[in-house]
């Protein structure tokens, strides 16, 4: 049986052939990318040198991309279509396409590695341990089932909760993502939500079962300013109150900056700089991270607003 | 046909007839039984060569406005001034005339809704300067002369809006606007679909034509995208317009709780922690 969060992670496996495509054409870049971070104690998602291959084309397309989470830490990917960083969320979650594969390196959850998991550990993992949002939150839920049974389902299935605990659980869940009535939401249809509910409606899902881990994936993208504001704060304190660590992807380095410690930026497959957020936004080393910071400073609030002082010595 | 240099943005101290002045205009959707506000009297006046930016998310009312501007829906109230004629009562004939003298134009979000997909770029480009009754010669040094000026090839010209990229075609559609030279282009959402390299690229045609002294309004829910280039900023919130100034007062010092709410939630390079506090009170204010 699927539950829907195993859906709304195999249904996101389409979403990857695109970048796949995109990067066919871009010849290897020279420049390696830098070494491994400092090891963090007991880290629930520890992503070591991961190499993907497309298999179909016998090309290396994500070159060797390393980061740890620990509980309660968030870790930001940044760069363009193509740049690998969809792929490399992919692979943590056990969800490439079929004839895309892990190459080189290891990915561990919560101190298994992956590689040797089976189907029916993978299907414990997800959504219990390690879970994800992606863009359009609306193409993950059957439209012809209220909201609150599609939660209730996954809580059933995860939690094996019987079918009023399931409910009561489903209401709270949508509390906690700060919807404004639950109880309403709960009976209500997809299409009778706007995007920005939809998301949190999403979330609510991907948080069911207690993950430790949360992917999100462009998750924001597609949503009004406010709306996306309001996203990322229920993510911060969802990581606050809960310690879920959290990977963002974006192809904006401010949404990332805003929520994580650690920023790793992507480009053809390439981390071409990894470090602190406050270091890479204040010390930017590859021309690829200048580039996004101008054109943030040109055409964007920045020049506007006084920057915030630079608090380590 | 050229009308000689195009008039700069004035000094306070003179101002200029406006190219569009909207006052108190009230647009209404749904049936006469139950009608919705969409804009609930607005006013906003653009002068030569000035770049307005509006400002407004989802239900803010924001295209109804620019849709109203160029005679696309009908007011229920107010007035719209074009150029100095009061287009309020216009009819669609004498909306398709003004429209033809090219003296106002647009820009969509999605370039395929302003451009015929079955015309070559070279034909997409010709049609208004022909509608407007240049000769074929002169059309066509037009269109290279503004081709140019967008930045892409004369390689195009014998493609289809299909055989181009997303970030062409929106360069052509700009181009579309500006062969007539119009006094006011009105860009809705001209950014909104594309990635960071072409909406760079299409911000940098637009901050030229802002130095050449054509006026803009220019409609985004990203505040980023528009702090980079207008002199002014308008915020619609709820079909309201809740505030207007110079950009960098807007930005630097909003005064209503929603523009805070907006300026707070832009993800910046410099978003601090404190900044979560402060929008979780101005939601609150505006729920309230």
């Amino acid at each position: 049986m699927t539950t829907l969060s195993e859906k709304i992670l195999t249904e996101a496996e389409s979403e990857i052939e695109s970048e796949a495509e995109s990067q066919a054409e871009i010849e290897e870049s020279t420049e390696p990318g830098p070494g491994h971070p400092a090891e963090q104690p007991s880290p629930v998602l520890a992503v070591r040198d991961v190499r993907i291959s497309d298999r179909a084309g016998d090309r290396e397309i994500v070159h060797g991309v390393s980061f740890t989470l620990t509980p309660g830490s968030a870790v930001g990917i940044v760069g363009e279509s193509g740049s690998g960083k969809t792929l490399t969320c992919r692979a943590a979650l056990g969800i490439l396409p079929a004839h895309f594969e892990i190459t080189g390196g290891s990915v561990e959850i919560d101190g298994n590695d992956i590689a040797g998991l089976s189907p029916t550990r993978w299907t414990d993992l997800r959504g219990a341990t390690i879970s994800a949002v992606f863009q359009d939150p609306a193409s993950y839920l059957n439209p012809s089932i209220r909201v609150g049974a599609q939660i209730a389902e996954v809580l059933r299935v995860k939690k094996g909760l019987k079918r009023r605990a399931a409910h009561r659980r489903a209401i709270e869940l949508l509390r906690v993502v700060h919807l404004r009535d639950p109880e309403l939401v709960h009976a209500q249809y997809p299409h009778e939500l706007s995007g920005g509910m939809l998301q949190r409606v999403l979330i609510a899902v991907a948080i069911a079962a207690g993950p430790r881990i949360l992917i999100a994936d462009e998750a924001t993208t597609a949503l009004d300013v406010t709306v996306q504001a309001e996203i990322l704060d229920l993510l911060a304190d969802l990581r606050e109150r809960t310690g879920l660590a959290l990977v963002v992807v974006s192809h904006d380095l401010a949404v990332v900056a805003q929520l994580c410690d650690e920023v790793l930026v992507m480009r053809r497959g390439e981390v071409v700089e990894q470090g602190p957020t406050r270091d890479v936004l204040h010390h930017p080393r590859h021309e690829y991270t200048r580039l996004l910071i101008a054109e943030h400073e040109q055409y964007g609030l920045e020049k506007f607003l006084a920057p915030a002082p630079e608090e380590d010595a | 046909m050229s009308t000689g240099p195009a008039p700069k943005a004035t000094t306070p101290g003179e101002p200029a007839k406006p190219v569009l002045e909207v006052k108190d205009l009230q647009v209404h959707y749904g049936t006469p039984r139950r009608r919705r506000p969409a804009l609930r009297g607005v006013s906003l006046s653009v002068a030569p060569g000035e770049t307005v930016g509006i400002i407004g998310e989802t239900g803010s009312g924001k295209s109804t406005f620019a849709r109203a501007a160029l005679g696309l829906v009908r007011a229920s109230a107010g007035s719209v001034v074009v150029d100095g004629e009061d287009v309020s009562a216009y009819g669609a004939r004498q909306w398709r005339a003004l429209r033809r003298r090219g003296v106002i134009q647009y820009v969509f979000q999605d370039p395929l809704r302003s451009l015929d997909p079955d015309l070559t770029i070279e034909a997409s480009l010709a049609e208004p300067l022909l509608v407007r009754g240049d000769s074929r010669e002169e059309a066509a040094r037009r269109v290279r002369a503004f081709l140019a000026r967008v930045h892409l090839s004369e390689d195009l010209l014998d493609r289809l809006p299909g055989e181009l990229s997303g970030g062409q075609r929106q360069r052509v559609a700009v181009a579309r606007a500006l062969v007539t030279e119009p006094r006011l282009v009105i860009l809705d959402e001209p950014v909104s679909a594309l990635d960071s390299a072409n909406r760079v690229q299409i911000l940098r045609i637009l901050e030229e034509l802002r130095d050449d002294g054509v006026a803009l309004v220019f409609i985004s829910h990203d505040l980023g995208s528009v702090a980079g280039i207008a002199d002014r900023i308008a915020v619609l919130y709820q079909g309201e317009l809740v505030e207007v100034g110079a950009a960098g007062d807007v930005i630097g010092r909003p005064r209503h709780p929603y523009t805070r709410l907006l300026v707070r939630s832009a993800p910046t390079l410099h978003s601090a922690p404190a900044d979560r506090a402060e929008r979780a009170a101005l939601r609150a204010l505006l729920n309230a």
